[in-house]
């Protein structure tokens, strides 16, 4: 394929309005010891067609992928996807402009961007939303450094260690280089207990970092934590489910001071792991020390009323070495499928998701935790997601449901820093509202035979 | 406030001292920088500042500048009005538009900012 | 033409009932909620979203999409940005089924294919890097600084040395400094010559033994070739130092020259850019970084490695580097934007590779031919993929700013350059046009701009003309943040 657009005549006439006689003498201030010659080791290029070919055939190497049935979690969820959403946030002027440096030229992103900041607001009961961050853990780690400059506490976060292990390993590595020490508070019921929390918690932490529902699915204490956080001075920073909160009490309702949470639910495909969206949002106070594109409203030269990127004394294009964050971009497209996605659900479609997925959770959590050899990791609340015990390492019964086209895991054991307890026969289940009773059936059908049969038999 | 009486630092805040108590604020010559200004960031009453330290933001919509302590001591007052009137920080910077006062933890800090002359002559290199 | 109706905010257009998608009644057993979870803990009533129908939410955006100008609407010479076209067959084959769908978790052994394709993309950004070793995991360019400056800091620990400085030129992107100050280092920025290239004195001075890394934008953003690169490089190395190439400007030297060839130890990509994952309105990008082998052992997890499987095949297996810095991201990726700059290698193949350079060069120097007599180009006569014009003396005769240019531009149907960037240069226009644009457009553009330099300027400070609004006030914007519509305002 090419994808240029000049024939070669043209490329002659332009090479002498330059003024030169080859597109090599343009190249000419690169010192000719430095330049790479001869061909790249790259394969030979392929037209639409046979690329396609050789894409769909890889594409069927995944067997895991479509027609699989996704019980999977841990942070990304197989949720449903509206098809307005795919079929707006693919229209060009959309996915192909860039940020909206030229307000005039991007009316559109901008008030997308800011309806996506309001949305994230009333979703999370919160003052202010940026426009988005690259994702879930890095969102945490840019909420952990905000605490530090708002609390001008630069030697300690507290995080619990049911929060994501991938997030906590973000947050670790963000704050190593600042001289930060992350404290690791233990979680091994499940969810983490108060007095604990109360008794590491010092006037030097600048945020404890929780995770509501948590990694395991389960529900922490969040109106206590909060309490717990600032009596000591610190703030409290929660990654949330967003499609939990037609559900469940919003963030900024019982005292969240910075609410971070994964966007993907929100109408984002699942693709391997990113691109995704993280979302952020805090306290009216806060505003100008949040990391990440900000959109405002403002009037223009005659008067009418018009939106414009806002804030932007605090980014790196203009404080260098002193801005809040060095991020650059935003996830503009994913923050555009998220606006769409909550738009169309609304508060009712909100509630009736959460819902779902919620009792759709506990009937697989009784059915799974009913087949002999089978038990709940937890004895805790829990949203659309919890830890079953098996009988066998977790990754046997793993392999065993994908014979039958049902997806598994995470094991926990993928972490080597899950759980205080054994983890190889844990498993994280995930349940959303696309699941039907029929295929949580035969999974436990599949559980029954296929693993708790022969492991009673051996026993016998 | 008399130019003349007053010492410098090398950020552009000026200082006056009266007993151990020391107001300070941004010179003529940076006030005369800032165009549209969008927000000031005061340090909070009662926080102590250690010499050089970063205590308050002033930004315009293109360009932010930090605000550095030229001496150590404590946060006992701030020019509340500025948050409400850009105007006075750019009009009378070394009047009304002040911006803080210390109490200062080290009289000698104060010697080793610059006088008049000495400020006169560093802003005159930044203009090259 | 614009539809004042259906382009109000989304909450104007709200109304109690309404809905635009349905679930199905569950078909478990349904308990009360409060069976289930603690009644302290749920809410009395979902968040007031908006309340609107289906047709409603197609409109809306439908109609604010039409209000933003893109690259597949209009010519988009955003300097520094590679605002190139996006080809249509990456975004069918980032959704297909067994690609678009799959679960980061999945196990390894059931995603060869995707694993595979990753494996080799991992290969080629090498192979044109000139540096070996690859984590595809940074989210976008400035992740990948991030990611190169704390793989450089672990090297460094590990060899004993308390290196705390990084030097960068003053044309730098601001980026490079807030990465080197969020990976703990101390930033340091040099002059540039009035060539627009690295001072060699200046970087002589400040090198020393406390010096970690020289970040550099090759070729730079005045669009410049560091011809010096191999001494700069030399002189790093000798003081035990590294040097980082930003590679934002990626798109003038593929299949040209490379990285890890003239001196560079580490590297960044924008697949974004150079490699038309679409810019998205802001994102997203993705970021991944080459580094030379005896760096490889730092990089973040994880990293793809070939193996060879039971049955003779390769097996393609994630795996952590020994003295891995740890993530910087959750999951693997970028994975779509990275697919879609894998799908772009693999349709044009090393010839094709090295032609995008070669025509992106040809544009943007017969650009600056056809405007250096009206913008005069600080920097000299040639350029790489963009050069930066000056409005400068255009200011001083007549009033007319580098924003003013920008802005009437749009009247012609075109995309402003980036307008004040880099600082280096007065009321800069930096302008970067592509290898996928025509003669035909780039003629079109250098006329307008001969058309708006004679215009009237109080014409232009009012510019642009054409637009829905024009000139929005930054300042009154910035001095009582608005940044959410609500209700009591209304």
């Amino acid at each position: 394929m090419s994808y240029t657009f000049t024939t070669p005549e043209q490329q002659q006439e332009m090479l002498q309005e330059i003024g030169v006689n080859s597109i090599e003498e343009l190249f000419a201030s690169i010192p000719q010891e430095l330049r790479f010659r001869g061909d790249l080791n790259l394969k030979p290029a392929k037209c639409e067609l046979e690329l396609e070919q050789e894409i769909a055939s890889r594409a069927k190497q995944n067997q895991a992928g479509s027609g699989l049935t996704c019980f999977l979690g841990g942070g990304v969820y197989d949720h449903f996807i509206p098809s307005v959403v795919d079929e707006i946030s693919s229209r060009g002027e959309f996915y192909t402009a860039y940020t909206p440096y030229q307000a005039e030229a991007s009316q559109g992103s901008l008030q997308v961007f800011f309806e996506y900041q309001t949305l994230i607001c009333q979703l999370t009961g919160m003052d202010v939303s940026n426009a988005s961050l690259y994702e879930g853990g890095t969102a945490i780690t840019e909420a952990a450094l905000m605490a530090m400059r708002i609390t001008r506490r630069t030697n300690k976060v507290a995080v619990l260690q049911s929060v994501h292990p991938e997030y906590r390993e973000v947050l670790k590595t963000y704050l190593k280089l600042q001289g930060a020490e992350l404290v690791v508070i233990d979680t091994p019921e499940g969810t983490v207990n108060l007095d604990e929390v109360i008794a590491t918690l010092d006037e030097e932490t600048a945020a404890l970092v929780i995770q509501n529902p948590n990694f395991y699915g389960n529900l922490e204490q969040v109106a206590e934590l909060a309490d717990a956080a600032h009596d000591k001075g610190a703030l409290l920073i929660c990654s949330v489910d967003p499609l939990s909160l037609g559900v469940l009490k919003r963030p900024g309702d019982i005292g969240v001071d910075i609410v971070t949470a994964e966007g993907q639910p929100l109408g984002i495909p699942m693709q391997y792991g990113g691109p995704f969206l993280g979302i952020l949002a805090c306290r009216q106070e806060y505003m100008r020390k949040m990391p990440g594109r900000v959109i405002g409203t403002t009037s223009d030269r005659l008067g009418a009323p018009c939106f414009v990127l806002n804030l932007q004394a605090r980014e790196q294009h203009i404080r260098r070495d002193k801005a809040t964050s060095n991020i650059c971009t935003n996830q503009g497209l994913l923050a555009i499928r998220a606006t769409i996605y909550m738009t169309l659900i609304g508060p009712q479609g909100l509630r009736e998701v959460g819902e779902l997925c919620c009792q759709k959770a506990h009937y697989a959590a009784e059915t799974l935790s009913g087949i002999d050899g089978y038990e709940l990791a937890f004895d805790r609340p829990f949203f659309k997601e919890f830890v079953l015990r098996c009988p066998v390492p977790a990754e046997e019964v793993i392999a065993r449901a994908a014979e039958s086209g049902l997806g598994l895991g995470p094991k926990l054991s993928l972490f080597a820093d899950g759980l205080a307890a054994d983890t190889e026969n844990l498993l994280l289940v995930a349940v959303t509202e696309k699941r039907t009773r029929e295929e949580i059936d035969s999974l436990a059908e599949v559980l029954a035979n296929g693993i708790s049969e022969r492991i009673l038999a051996q026993h016998a | 406030m008399d130019p003349a009486e007053l010492k410098y630092t090398k950020t552009h805040e000026w200082v006056s001292l009266d007993g151990d108590v020391a107001t300070i604020g941004i010179t003529d010559f940076a006030a005369g920088q800032l165009t549209d200004l969008s927000y000031i960031e005061l340090p909070d009453v009662g926080r102590t500042l250690s010499v050089g330290e970063d205590c308050g933001v002033i930004e315009t919509v293109k360009a932010a500048s930090d605000l550095y302590a030229p001496i150590a001591g404590e946060v006992v007052e701030v020019n509340g009005a500025l948050e409400d009137d850009f105007d006075l920080l750019t009009n009378e910077p070394l009047g009304d538009g002040w911006i803080m006062k210390l109490k200062v933890a080290n009289a000698t800090d104060v010697d080793a900012l610059l006088d008049h002359a000495a400020y006169l002559a560093h802003c005159e290199t930044e203009e090259h | 033409m614009r539809n004042q109706q259906a382009t109000k905010l989304i909450f104007d257009l709200s109304q109690p009932g309404r809905r635009g998608t349905q679930f199905p009644e569950s078909d478990v057993p349904v308990k009360p909620l409060a069976d289930l979870l603690p009644a302290d803990q749920l809410a009395d009533q979902p968040p007031p979203l908006p309340e609107v129908t289906e047709a409603d939410v197609v409109r809306h955006f439908v109609n604010l999409s039409q209000l933003n100008m893109s690259v597949d609407t209009h010519f988009y010479p955003l300097g520094s940005c590679t605002m190139k076209y996006n080809p249509k067959r990456h975004e069918r084959w980032a959704k297909l089924p067994g690609i678009g769908d799959l679960h980061p978790y999945l196990d390894e052994s059931r995603i060869q294919g995707m694993l595979a394709i990753l494996y080799e993309m991992q290969e080629m950004l090498g192979e044109i890097a000139g540096l070996p070793a690859v984590s595809l995991q940074p989210a976008a360019g400035a992740q990948g600084e991030l990611t190169a400056l704390l793989t450089a800091a672990a090297y460094f620990q590990d060899k004993g040395e308390d290196r705390k400085k990084v030097l960068f030129p003053a044309s730098a992107h601001g980026t490079n400094p807030a990465s080197a100050a969020i990976a703990g280092f101390e930033c340091v920025q040099l002059n540039s010559t009035v060539d627009g290239l690295v001072d060699m004195e200046e970087l002589k001075a400040n090198i020393d033994e406390n010096t970690a890394v020289f970040m550099i934008t090759n070729p730079n953003t005045v669009g410049l070739f560091e011809k010096e690169i191999a001494e700069i490089s030399r002189l790093m190395h000798e003081a035990g130092g590294l040097v980082y190439i930003d590679g934002a400007n990626m798109n003038a030297i593929l299949g040209i020259t490379r990285p890890g060839d003239f001196g560079g130890d580490m590297m960044h990509y924008n697949v974004h850019k150079t490699f038309t994952g679409p810019h998205g309105g802001g994102g997203p990008g993705s970021g991944p970084i080459a580094v030379r082998d005896f760096l490889e052992p730092y990089l973040p997890g994880p990293v793809l490695t070939k193996l060879e499987g039971d049955d003779g095949e390769p097996f393609y297996s994630l795996r952590d580097p020994e003295k891995s810095i740890g993530r910087v991201r959750s999951f693997f990726g970028n994975v779509g934007i990275l697919l879609r700059g894998y799908f772009y290698l693999r349709t044009l193949g090393p010839d094709g590779v090295r032609e995008i350079s070669e025509i992106a060069v040809l544009n943007a120097n017969y650009l600056l031919a056809k405007l250096k007599d009206i913008l005069p180009v600080p920097n000299g006569d040639r350029c790489m993929h963009e050069f930066v014009a000056s409005a400068k003396i255009l200011q001083k005769e007549k009033g007319i700013s580098a924003m003013d240019v920008g802005k009437r531009l749009l009247d012609f149907g075109f995309h402003a350059p980036t307008v004040y960037f880099p600082l280096v240069v007065a009321e800069a226009l930096m302008i970067e046009p592509t290898e996928t644009e025509s003669r035909a457009t780039l003629d079109a553009f250098a006329d307008a701009i001969r058309q708006i330099v004679d215009e009237e300027p109080e014409f232009l400070h009012q510019a642009p003309h054409s637009t829905m609004h024009s000139r929005p006030d930054d300042v009154a914007a910035a001095r009582k943040p608005v940044l959410k519509w609500s209700a009591q305002a209304q």
